[in-house]
């Protein structure tokens, strides 16, 4: 059995969403760090069916330069997570109430 | 077989032409430079520091100067197998970006002496942030794009977070991180949906194509084509994408936030006149109406919300963001005149809100504490020329005549009008009116006369680095607010290749 191209697309979409809702309403810092991740390896796959279908190396080759990317953001996203909550018992975004008017 | 063929065939060599992204490559090699240096001698030297940044700054503003002769003579030069352009419009914002550079590392060099905070890491995220910056207005293909973001981005989310005994600073880096990651993945499965509807990242192509097929259901080009708008619309904080805007502002050390509203905010708006005036320009009626129901919303809510501020940086902020709504102004008219006025809006801007940040710093002391409104009440007193330098830079930032803040709004107004725009040239023209509202209410505090029991005054500190800045700032904002001609004209030379 093959599955179509459209089945993968629809899966990134869904993957993307789930990424972006849960981005909005997670408190815990570490899991909408996750959900991040998840909306950029949801375009991977995106970028992935569709040099599958159009028969081109070149969405292929994106992958790479979107999981260096990502790998550069974990490192300077955890740096500043771990600065933060250092001196705190959780890490939840309703914390951070320094910055508002 | 077939790539061992062309292999043999020298077909597979790429060559790569670093005389083309000669100031790109100079910002780069001033961080490595940093990073060696520091890392070799035990002492820290914060002057040398500060100077490699501005040497480099420099450099890359002599090699966008060599670059753009050479782009009068020869054309505009496609590199690195065509994914960087460099045509008029780069070079424009090369300069601007070099220009936010200096003026950024010679603010941030008093800051970090008088914050204990000497060491290099600031003017390497610096200058690291720039050739991102750069990178993103030269970029021919949507992933160059993207990678220019992110290392501008990425570079960004460190800074803001670089006053490590202030908890705001920290809470500025986490809001701006969260954001710009998910405004970068939103800006990324937007191009994800142009690579499959089109069949190619290059911006040339995606032109190409877009021009040569008229695409009967074409839902999937215009969600990719929405989503890289609201991607670079965080980037420039256009509303509504600019909740982080404000509360980063705040929280960032002051001469960082200088930096962000004047570099970023131009990386972004490049990356957007490239890919919607440029690449898209076949669709225009899709995205002009988007783009002016975003110029209104930004006009309005960011004039409207800095008349309530008392913290000046958020004030600024807010500023900041209606200014976006001037240059959304720009974009939305599509136009030769267009682009020049959001081009020369960008440089203005650049100049007025350094100068401005310049002050800020100053005047928020040790601990980068003093950001709210009353202190700032007697400055005239205090320091009568910081008071007028301040003064000027916000009511060029109000748009009054004869200086480049009313220059730079005639010109985006004007190309509005003359695309038939009306609605949204009044709606500019109600917001500059608001806008003026808050500025003169900072001026008029400055010289507000002494009350009885006031303390007495302890004189302001001025480092020299931070007299020079406002200097340049407000002599450029001055004398190119009486004589505009060269500036214009370099602003309407800078156009794009296609």
């Amino acid at each position: 059995m093959t599955v179509g191209g459209e089945a993968y697309l629809i899966l990134a979409a869904l993957l993307f969403t789930i990424g972006a809702v849960g981005l909005m309403i997670r408190r815990n810092v570490l899991v909408m760090f996750m959900c991040v991740e998840l909306m950029l390896n949801a375009v991977n796959l995106t970028f992935v069916t569709f040099a599958r279908m159009l028969n081109d190396i070149g969405g292929q080759a994106v992958v790479f330069f979107v999981l260096v990317v990502a790998a550069a953001e974990v490192v300077v996203g955890l740096g500043i997570i771990v600065a933060i909550f250092r001196r705190r018992s959780g890490a939840t975004a309703d914390d951070l109430h320094l910055l508002k008017g | 077989m077939m790539l061992a063929q062309t292999a043999n065939q020298g077909q597979l060599r790429i060559p790569v032409e670093y005389s083309a992204v000669l100031p790109v490559l100079a910002l780069i090699g001033g961080a490595l430079v940093l990073l060696t240096w520091s890392s070799l001698t035990r002492h820290r030297r914060a002057g040398g520091y500060a100077l490699v940044t501005v040497v480099s700054g420099a450099v890359a503003l002599g090699g966008a100067w060599r670059l753009w002769n050479r782009i009068g003579d020869h054309g505009p030069i496609r590199a690195m197998a065509d994914a960087v352009v460099i045509d008029g419009f780069a070079v424009f914002f090369m300069v601007v970006i070099s220009i936010a550079v200096v003026l950024a590392a010679l603010v941030g060099d008093a800051y970090l002496r008088r914050e204990d905070l000497e060491g290099p890491e600031f003017h390497v995220l610096l200058l690291l942030s720039a050739s991102g910056g750069m990178l993103m207005a030269t970029a021919n293909d949507l992933i160059v794009l993207f990678l220019g973001l992110e290392i501008l981005s990425i570079a960004l989310y460190v800074l803001a977070g670089f006053h490590g005994r202030r908890q705001q600073s920290y809470e500025a880096a986490m809001k701006y991180f969260v954001l710009g990651a998910f405004s970068s993945a939103l800006l990324l499965y937007g191009i994800a949906l142009v690579y499959g509807s089109t069949g190619s990242t290059n911006l040339a192509t995606i032109a190409t194509y877009l021009a040569g097929n008229v695409a009967v259901d074409n839902g999937l080009m215009l969600a990719g084509m929405v989503l890289l708008l609201v991607g670079l619309g965080f980037k420039v904080a256009a509303v509504p994408f600019h909740m982080w805007t404000p509360d980063v502002y705040q929280g960032s050390p002051t001469p960082v936030t200088g930096f962000m509203a004047a570099a970023a905010k131009a990386a972004g708006f490049a990356g957007l006149l490239r890919v919607f005036v440029s690449t898209f320009d076949t669709l225009k009626l899709d995205w002009q109406p988007i783009i002016a129901v975003l110029a209104v919303a930004t006009l309005l809510v960011g004039s409207v919300l800095a008349v309530v501020q008392t913290d000046i940086k958020r004030m600024l902020a807010y500023s900041s963001i209606s200014h976006a709504g001037y240059v959304l102004v720009g974009l939305q008219a599509a136009s030769k005149r267009g682009i020049a006025g959001a081009l020369f809006y960008l440089l203005a801007y650049t100049f007025m809100v350094l100068g401005s940040f310049a002050i800020v710093t100053v005047v928020a002391r040790r601990g980068d504490a003093d950001h709210d409104l009353e202190s700032y009440r007697g400055l005239a007193r205090n320091r009568p020329a910081l008071a007028l330098a301040f003064t000027v830079l916000l009511m060029a930032q109000a748009g009054i005549p004869f200086t480049t803040g009313f220059l730079a709004k005639f010109y985006v107004i004007a190309a509005a009008v003359d695309s038939g725009s009306y609605v949204l040239a009044t709606i500019a023209m109600l917001a500059a009116v608001i806008a003026a509202f808050f500025y003169l209410r900072v001026i008029l505090v400055m010289y507000a006369p002494a009350a009885e029991g006031d303390e007495p005054l302890v004189r302001l500190p001025v480092p020299r680095t931070v007299g020079l800045a406002l200097v340049v700032t407000v002599a450029f904002t001055v004398a190119v607010g009486l004589l505009p001609g060269p500036v214009i004209d370099f602003a309407r030379h800078a156009t794009l290749i296609f």
